[in-house]
């Protein structure tokens, strides 16, 4: 930001700016602005002509601060200010979403079939678009890997795309170049290479599996035979990796199919929330636990892990352990089902506490069973899950292996210190970086940060300007995947071609567009390049009709991989390292935040601000130590900790988290970025300090001491045992064999006062009466129906501060009760939507009428007439009200602006706002319904929770319709209203969760 | 035709004596008298037949007409035109019409009872004759004043100022219009 | 001549008015106060401080209005903190006046007639206090008027259920007739400054103001009818205007704060910080301006056993809440009231016991009733403590309600305290004007105290 005090003349800029645009039209005009945008004259004169106050992130008695962080959002946001008015659909004919699957009702906006990747492994996705502009990501029931659901993160790339923060022009050390010097500048290092074969090119790319991609390195590779392609992703399933070589001496893609398991076991294996099919694991999970009839039966869930995690607060058996004892335990389970030789006993007796009836259950369940290795586990985990599985008969049946997904599965860390030998040997001369963030989250001893600028030119092609370009001569902006063609594949092999729906809001190229200017075409289309490999590719007749309907439906029909069978060679477990010891020391775990992942999301509000499961933390990480472990430290929550291993060391702040094992410390990566953006630039701290190649998600020999300092984290629920028995009957639990036993054992004590037992007379509530049931026995807390919700309703980010004071917004939160000893609790997961009550308590003491009922018994909020007194929010026992203390909602940055969602209002300062039941979706589809003349069918409307919601454990619907799947779950045993005895009549009601534990060890 | 002034003014100094002059002023049969005072004194009001005033039913029918308005205006506003369902309660929630009935029947009193008090002493009133005396400043702080006004038909100068000599006062004058 | 005036010093014994006084000096002395008297160091020392806090308050209300209510310390679950409990204290104070004016008046107490003026003029200044915080607290401040019914095109009136309406009309009734009580009260005395004032200017004012008040036998007759049917209202009026206050809590189901006896149990509390108040203003002002003889130890005595009565209700009343909530075997109330003894807010609970169940049973002995020292400190104590009642009724019953999962504690900021403490600043400016321009004790009703003012009846036939 250049200096306020210098004083400027707004009008001789202004002319020196307009000087420039000469001679530009058309779309040129537009990017030479938004070239200009970023120069500093124009931010000055901006600055000048926009002195607004507004409320910053920061301290909220801080108007300086608040000031500041105007300033930079202003600088930051004008490269839009000339382009807002102009977000158009691409010239290439895309295909709108019309067909809609049965029981998916969009509202009136154009659905768009793409999908989002995450370690390059596709995710279906549709995304709502409002003339032209990405609003809202839904999941595509089409597709195999999303079933109609869509998690966090990849709702929250409609964010990440209109991100201010995002890198918007090109620039060679930092200043601004037009494209014709780089293609130039690139050109001529080709030719040199030409001569020498491409000796001097590296290209560094994350997990690629679009075809498209890969088949252009190819081209590649043949016109310049000596370069090489290097691969490094941080979080990428490495051990399974290596694992599919060791035990089946090929790269072997392995998927899971719970629909038809009745017992799984996870080796510290999240795959419930993490991983490349967890949506559609997620869903096949929770229908084995649905028990729609009383005498259904439930699935068994046995989780070892080291930090609880969504999929550990759904065991019905959850055994903390360390993650380096995983192996042990597997080993012993392995030898417990007579697969392999060795003691049944140990030091650690809770490793072998459980064993064996855990394997008789497995025995028991042949071909009916899973054993889930986890993805951070080292390889001979992997292997000896493979060799259960096979054993157990559940190969072809419950776990499937195909060929691999990527496109070049190497072993990524081994690649990349390939890469590191050739830097320093000098031999690199151009270096071309593909997405990623290397410098960042790159084993921490490679030191590539200073390493990578041992190359002779450095490419960098980013969607921010972060760690990685400040290493790099050439930063060039890259496209959202929203903003231009690309393709993928998905877990099972799935490929779907990713079309755009806006403009590039900042011009920008694709990698595609990258890799094409190495051929002979450089100038070549995303669009052509991809429908050209397709149309290469297809051999039927009629292509157009093909890409048409690929394009349309959002994945390739038959473009699944056939499974495969594979034995486990005997040479794979030969080796068997023994349990590693702490000595006194700490075990340090490394995994992917739950929300911003390995860093790549931490300037998303949205992910910032939505609670993180289980520890419902936001804006940070920490230490995750448990209580025990805690206490022989001597630290509290927000103590700071000196960690030091490997001689490197790192001070962070700590997070006591009931459930996580003793003697471990858990960190999440992601956090710690210098230059991430304004969200997150200061957050947290970052864990790849220590992470290196050695251990890249466990090891022990840590140390840790108490050092000075104190961090207020910002989370939004405190630890809270429930009291045994829980006095106020929140959450509704019961074992399985008592439920089958006693209907009502879920709500043993709980009093629910009979509906005659008012002074009033009942209201009538002719038509329709909306009503929602929330499922606790599926619901594995991970979230993403905050994010659904926030994305929705257009719901203000606030920042760390105002999280710390209690005034986030989101409508929907998640709480977590814990029961038990706070080292191996029961955990459970309830999401809180407003309750939409009939005799709603906020209602009556609003003195404005600004929250009455409506004649379908919602409990409206009417925005325009609140005066902002709060007795509503004080008298509301659920406490899902949220208050606007400061002007919460961006009204300033122009990019935000095009995320609005034009269905909701965007509220202003001082105003109470509460879930609607999406009201404005109900409307839609009354309005849909009543044009056709016909009646709304059951499952029409569906609230944006409900829609993203990976275990279906919400349903809305009608419940005067007597037939419909909201009205059938209520009459459902388990039934329950939250707080039913304050006699509020609750709208939205909760399913009580069971637990099916395992009579053996219960015993 | 109006007469040369306005009355005639006798000047004591303590209540009693005060009463006492009234008393003997009625008994002679004036009737168009007036005593001024720095504190109210209630034997004075019986010594000028002073004891009824309209002002209790004045506020009354203020009360009344207060508290109808009140009920009415909540009854209206809830039932008739803006009938909207507020957390399931009855259109016609009359228990939480009480308040604001009570607190209206009040208010209307209280009004009428003030402005009923400025009403029948006819104040506020810039002009008053007795303030052309220049004791009768004293009125305010320790005198206590008889004043027979000149349009009493008993009134004559002579014999009023006479008969007002007579009750011993500190002083008697004129009172000019 | 005034100014000669030695101060009669207040006579030992339970007398209501010094000896010796006459119509006379009581006239001069209580007028000289306004009309010729210097203005002592004290009394505008108070004066600059009080100006100091009013700016502070105009900084905060500036700041308020201008980022949001975000600046002060309320978050969820606490939607309601500091502005509310200064609602409520301000409001309870201002209960003494119409109390002292109105009900003593009804009851013939003859010793109010000397301490009534300035304690009607502290209640009418603390309503307006409390009058400011249901505006401020607003998120939208202006569209404060929406509270009110009136003709309007958006369809929608205000909620007549909720009791925050109730507050609207209560405390603007009250206000208003607090305001028509003391106004008329304060007629014959205007007359009486029109009659000494010197200064022209304010001959005039005062003129205008006594609206040509004569003291003539036919206007104190109506006029002593119109303060007795101004009193029966206002009666009524003082115990229901605390009543609606309590509503706003018991209307409401927040464990804590949802129970029966909390409208006889805060207009106990409000007479007793009211009372409070008034001995806080009397001792030190009697003493400055040598009314001692006028406000003599026999009012201070009967203040303190008022002050004492309520405070033991009030004390009872928290023993009352405290077996309710273990009696009502209803588990949110349990925890409530086990959260305010053990919780977060503990130590201002037992504080607030302390100031309003052990202080006041001192004033059982006349030793400390009759030493104003004591009683001034022990005012202070009590509106202290006042202040932490209504605080921890609204923030410990907030912070830790139904659902576990949305607990957490309050903070307050800077800018919860720069408003509180702008509001007393403001109360005490407003009150020094009024000692400084207007007869701070009711110089006729004084009058009437007089041996002197019986009529002899056998002389006077």
């Amino acid at each position: 930001m250049s200096d306020p005090q210098k004083n400027i003349d707004p009008a001789a800029v202004r002319s020196a700016l307009w000087a420039r645009l000469e001679g530009a039209r058309g779309r040129d005009y537009w990017r030479s602005l938004d070239e200009l945008a970023a120069t500093p004259e124009f931010q000055d004169l901006l600055e000048r002509e926009f002195p607004r106050q507004a409320v910053g992130w920061s301290e909220d008695e801080d108007p300086v601060a608040g000031r500041r962080n105007f300033l930079k959002l202003m600088g930051a946001s004008l490269a839009l200010a000339g382009m807002t008015a102009c977000t158009r659909q691409p010239d290439e004919h895309i295909m709108p979403y019309v067909r809609q699957p049965e029981n998916l009702v969009p509202g009136r906006p154009l659905f768009f079939a793409t999908a989002t990747t995450l370690n390059g492994f596709a995710n279906g996705v549709l995304v709502e678009s409002h003339e032209g502009r990405p609003t809202k990501i839904e999941g595509n029931p089409g597709h195999p890997a999303s079933l109609g659901a869509a998690d966090a993160m990849s709702q929250a790339a409609v964010l990440q795309l209109y991100d201010p923060d995002r890198s918007q022009a090109l620039a060679f050390n930092g200043e601004i170049r037009s494209w014709g010097v780089f293609t130039g500048a690139l050109r001529d290092t080709l030719a040199q290479q030409k001569a020498k074969n491409g000796a001097g090119i590296r290209i560094l790319t994350e997990t690629v599996t679009s075809p498209t991609i890969a088949s252009q390195l190819r081209t590649i590779q043949q016109s310049f035979p000596a370069s090489k392609w290097h691969q490094w992703e941080p979080a990428g399933p490495h051990s399974a990796r290596a694992a599919a070589q060791q035990s089946f001496g090929q790269p072997l893609n392995t998927y899971y199919d719970f629909t038809e398991a009745n017992v799984v076991v996870s080796l510290d294996s999240d795959f419930l929330n993490s991983g490349h099919a967890s949506l559609r694991y997620a869903r096949q999970f929770a229908r084995r636990r649905r028990m729609a009839e009383h005498h259904d039966t439930m699935n068994r869930l046995y989780v070892v892990e080291p930090m609880p995690t969504p999929t550990g607060t759904k065991a019905d058996h959850r055994l903390p352990l360390r993650a380096s004892d995983v192996e042990e335990f597997a080993w012993a389970l392995a030898i417990s089902l007579g697969l392999a030789e060795g003691p049944k006993t140990g030091e650690n007796n809770d490793i072998y506490k459980w064993l064996g009836p855990i394997a008789r259950d497995l025995q028991n369940n042949k071909g009916a069973g899973v054993v889930v290795a986890g993805e951070h586990q080292p390889p001979i985990v992997h292997s000896i899950a493979a060799l259960m599985n096979e054993k157990l008969g559940n190969v072809g049946k419950t776990v499937f292996y195909t060929d691999p997904v990527e496109a070049n599965p190497v072993d990524q860390l081994a690649s990349l210190q390939d890469l590191v030998k050739d830097l320093d040997a000098g031999a690199v001369e151009l270096l071309i970086i593909l997405g990623g963030n290397p410098v960042f989250n790159a084993p921490v001893e490679l030191g590539l940060g200073s390493r990578l600028k041992k190359a002779k030119l450095r490419v960098r092609l980013g969607l921010y300007d972060d760690e990685t370009s400040a290493a790099c001569q050439w930063q060039v902006p890259e496209t959202h995947f929203l903003e231009t063609w690309g393709d993928a594949r998905a877990f099972d092999g799935t490929v779907t071609i990713q079309q755009p729906l806006i403009q590039p809001l900042y011009g920008g190229r694709s990698a595609l567009q990258v890799l094409q200017s190495f051929t002979e075409q450089p100038e070549k289309s995303p669009y052509d390049i991809v429908k050209g490999y397709w149309s290469s590719q297809h051999t039927g007749s009629d292509f157009e009709a093909w890409w048409r309907k690929a394009v349309h439906d959002g994945l390739v029909a038959g473009s699944a991989l056939p499974a495969k069978t594979a034995a486990v060679r005997g040479e794979a477990l030969s080796a068997r390292a023994g349990g590693k010891k702490l000595g006194g020391k700490l075990e340090v775990v490394f995994r992917p935040d739950p929300t911003i992942y390995d860093g790549r999301f931490a300037n998303n509000g949205w992910l910032q601000e939505v609670p993180k499961p289980v520890t419902k933390l936001t804006w940070d990480n920490a230490v995750m130590l448990s209580p025990a472990t805690a206490h022989r430290l001597g630290v509290q929550k927000g103590d700071m900790l000196k960690l030091t291993y490997e001689g490197r060391t790192l001070q962070a702040p700590v997070f006591i988290q009931p459930g996580h094992v003793n003697g471990s410390a858990t960190l999440h990566l992601g956090y710690g970025r210098t230059h991430g953006g304004r969200a997150a630039n200061g957050m947290g701290f970052n864990p790849f300090g220590l992470r290196t190649a050695k251990a890249l998600w466990q090891d022990t020999g840590m140390d840790a001491e108490k050092v000075s300092g104190n961090h207020e984290f910002a989370d939004t629920q405190n630890f809270h045992n429930l009291e045994t028995p829980d006095r106020r009957h929140i959450i509704h639990k019961a074992d399985l064999a008592d439920f089958h036993k006693n209907a009502e054992a879920p709500h043993e004590g709980a009093e629910t006062p009979p509906k005659g037992l008012t002074m009033y007379p009942e209201w009538k509530y002719e038509g329709h009466a909306w009503g929602m049931t929330i499922d606790l026995n599926s619901c594995t807390g991970c979230g993403a129906c905050v994010v659904a919700c926030q994305a929705e309703n257009n719901i203000a980010v606030v920042g760390k501060d105002q999280v710390r004071r209690g005034r986030h917004m989101n409508w929907l939160r998640v709480d977590s009760y814990y029961q038990g000893d706070a080292n191996d609790p029961a955990i459970y997961n309830q999401p809180v939507p407003c309750m939409q009550c009939e005799n709603a308590p906020c209602e009556l003491v609003c003195p404005v009428q600004a929250t009455t009922h409506s004649s379908e018994g919602l409990n409206d909020m009417v925005y325009n007439r609140c005066v902002g007194t709060r007795y509503c929010s004080n008298n509301c026992p659920y406490k899902v009200r949220r208050f606007n203390f400061f002007l919460f909602s961006d009204f300033d940055t122009p990019s935000l602006k095009l995320a609005r969602n034009p269905d909701v209002s965007v509220r202003s300062r001082g105003v109470m706002e509460k879930c609607t039941y999406c009201v404005q979706r109900i409307n839609g589809a009354k309005i849909d319904a009543e044009k056709q003349d016909r009646p709304l069918h059951d499952g029409e409307i569906q609230t944006a929770c409900q829609a993203t919601c990976p275990s279906e454990a919400i349903v809305f619907g009608d419940i005067n319709d007597k037939n419909s799947r909201v009205s059938k779950l209520k009459a459902n045993e388990r039934n329950y209203s939250l707080l039913a005895d304050l006699n509020t009549r609750p709208r939205t009601t909760y399913l009580a969760t069971l637990r099916n534990p395992n009579p053996e060890i219960e015993a | 035709m109006n007469p040369p002034i306005y009355g005639l003014m006798a000047e004591f100094d303590d209540p009693t004596a005060l009463v006492k002059a009234a008393r003997a002023a009625r008994e002679k049969g004036f009737r168009k008298l007036d005593a001024y005072t720095p504190f109210p004194i209630e034997e004075l009001s019986d010594a000028l037949h002073l004891h009824k005033n309209k002002l209790p039913l004045l506020v009354l029918i203020g009360g009344i007409v207060g508290g109808t308005l009140g009920y009415m205006l909540q009854y209206f506003v809830t039932v008739i035109y803006y009938p909207i369902n507020v957390g399931g309660r009855p259109l016609h929630s009359w228990p939480s019409y009480i308040i604001i009935t009570f607190e209206m029947t009040i208010l209307f009193a209280a009004l009428t009872a003030v402005f009923g008090l400025l009403g029948l002493c006819g104040l506020p009133e810039p002009y008053h004759p007795t303030f052309n005396v220049p004791r009768f400043a004293m009125a305010s702080r320790n005198r206590f004043f008889l004043c027979i006004e000149s349009t009493d038909p008993l009134f004559e100068h002579d014999q009023t100022a006479a008969f007002l000599e007579s009750l011993e006062p500190r002083e008697v004058s004129e009172v000019a219009h | 001549m005034a100014d000669e005036l030695e101060v009669i010093e207040s006579p030992s014994g339970n007398k209501i008015i010094a000896p010796d006084y006459t119509f006379g000096t009581v006239t001069d002395q209580i007028a000289s106060v306004v009309l010729t008297k210097q203005t002592p160091i004290a009394v505008l020392g108070t004066f600059t401080v009080a100006l100091g806090l009013l700016m502070t308050f105009m900084l905060a209300v500036g700041l308020l209005f201008g980022k949001g209510l975000g600046i002060w310390g309320l978050r969820g679950p606490t939607m309601w903190a500091w502005d509310i409990t200064n609602f409520v204290w301000w409001v309870g104070i201002g209960h003494a006046g119409t109390l002292i004016s109105a009900i003593l008046l009804l009851l013939n107490q003859q010793w109010r007639n000397s301490i009534n003026r300035f304690a009607e003029a502290m209640t009418i200044f603390a309503v307006a206090c409390a009058g400011m915080f249901p505006i401020l607290h607003l998120g939208r401040p202006w569209l404060m008027y929406w509270l009110f019914p009136y003709p309007n095109t958006m369809g929608i009136e205000p909620n007549f259920r909720s009791p925050l309406v109730w507050d609207v009309f209560a405390v603007s009734t009250y206000a208003t007739v607090s305001v028509l009580f003391w106004f008329v009260g304060l007629i014959p005395d205007l007359a009486t400054l029109r009659d000494r004032a010197q200064n022209p200017a304010f001959k005039v004012a005062y003129g205008i103001l006594a609206m040509g008040w004569r003291g003539s036998a036919r206007h104190w007759a109506v006029y002593e009818t119109a303060s007795l049917l101004l009193a029966g209202l206002a009666t009524p009026l003082v115990l229901s205007v605390h009543t609606v206050v309590s509503f706003d809590f018991t209307v409401g189901i927040v464990p804590g704060w949802h129970s029966t006896f909390f409208p006889p149990y805060f207009v106990a509390g409000a007479i007793y910080s009211g009372f409070a108040m008034v001995l806080a203003l009397a001792i030190p002002l009697r003493s400055l301006y040598g009314l001692k003889g006028l406000i003599t130890d026999k009012h201070l005595d009967n203040a303190a056993k008022v002050m004492m009565a309520t405070g033991l209700i009030v004390g009872y009343s928290y023993i009352m809440e405290a077996f309710a909530g273990w009696y009502s075997g209803n588990v949110y109330e349990e925890a409530a009231i086990w959260n305010r003894m053990t919780g977060p807010y503990a130590v201002q609970y037992w504080i607030l016991i302390t100031c309003n169940v052990v202080a006041p049973n001192a004033l059982w002995f006349k030793k400390v009733r009759s030493s104003p020292i004591i009683l001034f400190i022990w005012s202070l104590i009590v509106l202290l403590g006042m202040w932490l009642e209504r605080f921890v009724i609204i923030v410990a019953s907030l912070a830790q309600d139904n659902l576990p999962s949305s607990w957490r504690v309050f903070e307050s900021t800077r800018w919860d305290w720069a408003t509180y403490l702008g509001t007393i600043g403001l109360f005490l400016f407003l009150f020094m004007l009024f000692i400084r321009l207007l007869p701070m004790i009711s110089i006729f009703e004084v009058r009437t105290l007089l041996p002197q003012a019986k009529v002899d009846k056998k002389e006077s036939l």
